[in-house]
């Protein structure tokens, strides 16, 4: 009994030693790639670091981080970023949901419906902000022809958050819709059979079938998503360069980074992004209990 | 996988080979890249190919060009100076740069007598833009003023003042607004700086200092509230640019704009109608006993400290900016020279029917922006703190007066986030 068991917990160990070898070029690409700049910006973080003051570099402790978190800029851009992250998650969620439904019943065509709802989402989003932006230019876009309006879009903080977040949306609504059909398809048909035979309407079957069952892949889906929309950058970077209060959160990054060349600053904007988007993912995970690993066979 | 091993190897060599082309051989002519932002004219490439020629096989100049937006031109530069990048040799430098650029050690001092041929005969204050702490950094070639473009068939006589400007243009039954820069961006800082200048104080004083003497910059503050909050308003103000400026004049929406000189040729070629009616007169006063004092813009030839051929480098900048060179640059391009015996020149007066003396006048009555290193941060506090400009209310610009210097003073000090 005991030679037994031993020699199980030793074929154990070289399995997990084989497997920690099998890993270990996966987990050095991604320390380098991954863990090394976030490591040198934590570093650069800690540090007054300014490119066009080379000689007046010093270790800064935590005062950059103080700076950001006093300073009313971070909250507003804070609020404007959350505010986009959930206007447009909201609307993508519901708007892919039905998109889905659509795709996964589609009879004939269903190639050809699929991949016209994923053009958006292969359009780079700078040239679909450009087009955005260009639609909706007061004197020279065809919006305000097409509604009969006058409205100076760009030049209000609120119809400025209105065009950001329809470019949002229309671009990544087919990534959302992809991701809930996947889990449509993971549901068994005779499940509605049975509903049907007992009588259930199609919102009931859909209540009580569709969305319980699909929880694990919508709650993958706004966890992408989510993550994604806290980060947006390139709409509004386009449209307004942040004019207006309508500054996300990576503007601000960006700003301190590439305008002020301050990588101290800039760094600590960018940790605390990272630091956000860690407590997001946490939320989802440990709070909505996501699974990422959801539909691996056993898993 | 053998194939892909020996298209493998074959890439790298072709890349190894590119590497080392850029080289320095002795025999040939030395390449020089020049990064400098695009001009549609085709000033860059012109001049660029008659240095490379006129140097007898010293060196070959090959242009990369940089995009339009000033902001994309400095982050595309400064990501690459700041990573120490050999392959730039000569850099077109906006005139904000300069401190910034040659504070961080990559931009190489002129000394010696290249220096004096590249300042002979430039306005003053254009030389004060190449230099930082005394030194001269680039040399340089074309500049840029702002002018007071307006209609003639609805104006009699230009104002002097902004007041006046506004008060008329309010009272026109049609084209009644004026067009600015006032989008959140350097255009915007350009024309609060003129404003400032203007009447009578100055952002920064010379020793990085917070200038911004109370009762002037309220002054200044008011011009813009006035505008931005009155009939003479066009409606997309806080967004404007140059381009938008330069479009809503030429739909005949408005009867008084300030721009740069490309204004005039593009109403000419575009509107021809607005155009034969466009009057130019000096950029308008804030206070009506201080003669104005015009923005200044306009790009400096800079030698990269990093570039592996500094000494032809020099020499190939000298050329690219010499006297033939801003002609070039003023017949292809309409780029006002920056050296001002050139304004009697034909190739000028061409450019400029009748107003290439009053671009004379404006350059050297201009007021330059600051040219301290923290320049970027500077800029955006004022951008930040006066941007939309709706928000200042004109009857009351003590509590805007105190945010932006409290802005500009953190700035300075690069403190706070912007």
């Amino acid at each position: 009994m005991e030679a037994h068991t031993t020699k199980t917990s030793s074929r154990t160990r070289s399995e997990r030693k084989l497997a920690w070898m099998l890993c270990a070029p996966a987990v050095l690409a991604m320390l380098l790639v991954t863990a090394y700049p976030i490591a040198y910006a934590v570093v650069l973080s800690l540090q007054n670091v300014d490119l066009r003051f080379p000689d007046e570099n010093s270790f800064a402790g935590l005062s950059n981080y103080i700076t950001v978190l006093t300073s009313s800029l971070w909250w507003t851009d804070i609020f404007n970023t959350v505010f986009l992250m959930v206007v447009t998650v909201s609307i993508e969620l519901v708007l892919g949901m039905a998109i889905a439904l659509v795709m996964h019943r589609a009879i004939f065509g269903r190639g050809i419906v699929r991949t016209s709802v994923l053009i958006p989402y292969g359009i780079i989003t700078v040239v679909a902000a450009f087009a955005w932006q260009f639609a909706f230019a007061p004197e020279t876009g065809f919006v305000n022809d097409l509604i009969g309006a006058e409205t100076d879009w760009f030049g209000g903080r609120f119809t400025s958050f209105v065009v950001i977040i329809l470019a949002e949306v229309w671009k990544t609504t087919p990534f959302m819709a992809l991701l809930l059909l996947a889990g449509l398809v993971t549901i068994d048909g005779q499940l509605y059979e049975a509903a049907r035979v007992d009588g259930a309407s199609a919102w009931q079957r859909f209540t009580r079938i569709t969305l319980p069952l699909m929880k694990p892949a919508i709650l993958v889906a706004l966890l992408f998503r989510t993550l994604d929309a806290f980060r947006v950058f390139d709409s509004i970077f386009i449209m307004t360069r942040g004019a207006l209060d309508t500054e996300s959160v990576s503007i601000l990054g960006y700003n301190q980074l590439i305008s002020r060349l301050n990588l101290g600053l800039g760094s600590a904007v960018s940790v605390l992004i990272f630091i956000c988007v860690f407590l997001i993912a946490l939320l989802f995970v440990r709070g909505f209990g996501a699974k990422l690993d959801e539909g691996r066979p056993g898993g | 996988m053998r194939a892909l091993v020996c298209l493998a190897a074959t890439a790298l060599a072709a890349a190894g080979l590119v590497a080392c082309g850029g080289g320095s051989d002795e025999s040939g002519p030395r390449d020089l890249t020049f990064f400098v932002a695009i001009q549609p004219g085709g000033t860059i490439e012109k001049v660029s190919e008659r240095c490379s020629e006129e140097s007898n096989g010293k060196y070959t100049i090959t242009p990369e060009f940089l995009p339009t937006d000033a902001s994309q031109q400095r982050e595309q530069l400064v990501r690459r100076l700041g990573a120490e990048d050999s392959s730039i040799d000569i850099v077109g430098m906006d005139v904000i740069w300069t401190g910034e650029f040659a504070n961080a050690g990559w931009v190489e001092e002129w000394k010696g007598p290249l220096k004096k041929q590249v300042t002979e005969n430039v306005f003053p204050n254009v030389i004060e833009t190449a230099s930082f702490d005394g030194k001269l950094y680039a040399a340089p070639f074309n500049t840029n003023t702002q002018l007071l473009w307006y209609r003639k068939d609805l104006v009699k006589k230009p104002p002097a003042t902004w007041d006046q400007m506004i008060e008329e243009a309010e009272g026109l039954k049609e084209a009644g607004s004026i067009q600015v820069q006032a989008n959140r961006y350097e255009g915007y800082m350009v024309l609060v700086n003129a404003l400032i200048e203007s009447a009578g104080t100055e952002i920064i004083t010379g020793d990085e200092e917070v200038g911004l003497e109370q009762a002037p910059t309220e002054k200044a503050l008011q011009v813009i509230g006035k505008l931005a909050n009155g009939g003479a308003a066009p409606p997309s103000l806080s967004t404007s640019d140059e381009d938008t400026a330069r479009l809503g004049f030429e739909a005949g929406e408005s009867a008084f704009m300030t721009n740069y000189t490309f204004a005039y040729a593009s109403a000419q070629a575009e509107a021809p109608d607005i155009g034969k009616e466009m009057g130019f007169a000096r950029f308008p006063r804030v206070d009506a006993n201080k003669p104005s004092k015009p923005p200044l813009g306009g790009f400096n030839l800079a030698v990269s400290a990093f570039s592996g051929n500094k000494d032809v480098a020099f020499e190939a900048a000298a050329c690219l900016a010499n006297d033939t060179s801003q002609k070039t640059a003023v017949e292809l391009d309409g780029l006002p020279p920056s050296r001002s015996d050139l304004y009697s020149d034909k190739v000028v007066t061409k450019a400029y029917p009748g107003f290439a003396q009053l671009v004379k006048e404006s350059i050297e009555a201009s007021g330059p922006r600051p040219t301290t290193p923290a320049y970027q941060d500077v800029s955006l506090a004022v951008q930040r703190a006066l941007h939309p400009p709706d928000k200042i209310d004109p009857e009351d610009t003590e509590s805007i007066y105190d945010e932006l210097k409290e802005n500009v003073e953190k700035a300075i000090k690069r403190e706070g986030l912007l």
